[in-house]
């Protein structure tokens, strides 16, 4: 249930039949005046695919009058792996931002229920868990354990995958050694650049409030730099 | 995760129209209004959403708060009646003094029944 896809809503402003549109099929909600069968204009199902490419909406003007387009796309999934004080501040706040987040920690006495109230939690470890949750363009991967252990196998996988945003938690000289062990792994430069570290735009804060702040204002940024 | 109903008012469009449809399954009547256009600096994309009952209430946002007064208004009407309106606001409105884009910008918003 972490994943889900996106539709494009197609709606004509004047009253007539509705359209639910996805990479492979169209479905038609109401009819047509004459009671027959609706059915897309080659020229609209276009619009349709580039809204659902651009994750955007627009309005058309056709021979049939103007239809408004529109892209209904799940909420942007953030990962965050470390059950630590900094991702009980930020995953309240990424939600808040409209993200979708899954906290990942094998250390079930780290990541509890007591401790996350109503975060959907996962104790498998990262490799095993961020394989079948199909990384895309809409999913951000934050690691925050400050344990090699979990936080290298995560960040592996999230510079295999397509996530916009990918950031690690750790000192300059942390990260620096840990992009010496992730090269030994075979990522050239250009993929471990992909890795903000240290975290966080350079806002100076301190506190985990302020450092979360700092985490998520770099994942804005990336989200919307392409 | 922002639930539907979390009073976001720049809550994602699926979580709003989630909310209309949760509104309309709970028995109230329930209109959308959406952004169809926009020229020059107006607040909300085309495709932002507002959802609203005939009591008023509502949520979501098809502007910064500017116009949503005057959508509700409409919206009331569309309820009763069932005939969508294609509503269209600017700072050379008549209204202008009260329901203008104080950003001096133009939108379209469409506002229809959920049936």
């Amino acid at each position: 249930m972490f994943q889900a896809r996106a539709v494009v809503l197609l709606r004509p402003v004047e009253p007539g039949a509705e359209f639910l549109v996805d990479r492979s099929a169209v479905t038609a909600f109401g009819a047509t005046d004459e009671g027959g069968a609706a059915t897309v204009p080659d020229e609209l199902l276009k619009h349709c695919r580039d809204a659902l490419a651009r994750d955007d909406a627009r309005t058309v003007e056709t021979e049939q009058g103007r239809y408004l387009v529109q892209t209904i796309a799940p909420p942007p999934r953030l990962i965050v792996v470390g059950a630590v004080h900094i991702a009980q501040k930020l995953i309240p706040m990424a939600r808040l931002a409209g993200y979708r987040v899954l906290l990942l920690d094998p250390r079930e006495a780290f990541a509890t229920d007591h401790r996350f109230p109503d975060v959907e939690i996962s104790h498998d470890w990262p490799q095993e868990a961020m394989p079948s949750l199909a990384l895309d363009a809409r999913t951000a991967v934050v690691t925050l354990s400050h344990d090699a252990k979990i936080d290298e196998p995560a960040l592996k996988c999230a510079v295999e995958s397509d996530a916009f945003y990918i950031g690690a938690l750790g000192s300059r000289k942390n990260h620096a050694r840990r992009l010496k062990r992730l090269a030994t792994l075979g990522f050239d430069d250009e993929a471990l650049a992909r890795i903000h570290g240290p975290i966080g735009l350079p806002l100076g804060g301190r506190s985990p409030a302020e450092i979360a702040v700092a985490i998520l204002a770099q994942m804005t940024r990336s989200r919307y730099a392409r | 995760m922002t639930a539907a109903g979390t009073g976001d008012s720049f809550a994602r469009p699926g979580d709003v129209l989630r909310t209309a449809l949760k509104w309309q399954e709970e028995g109230r009547d329930v209109a959308l209004a959406t952004v169809v256009s926009t020229w020059g600096s107006s607040p909300r994309p085309v495709g932002s959403h507002l959802v609203i009952d005939a009591d008023g209430s509502f949520e979501g946002s098809v502007s910064g708060g500017c116009v949503e007064g005057a959508v509700i208004r409409a919206a009331k009407q569309v309820i009763e009646t069932g005939d969508r309106q294609l509503l269209s606001f600017g700072v050379t409105d008549d209204e202008a003094w009260e329901v203008g884009l104080a950003c001096g910008g133009r939108i379209e918003v469409l506002v229809v029944r959920v049936e």
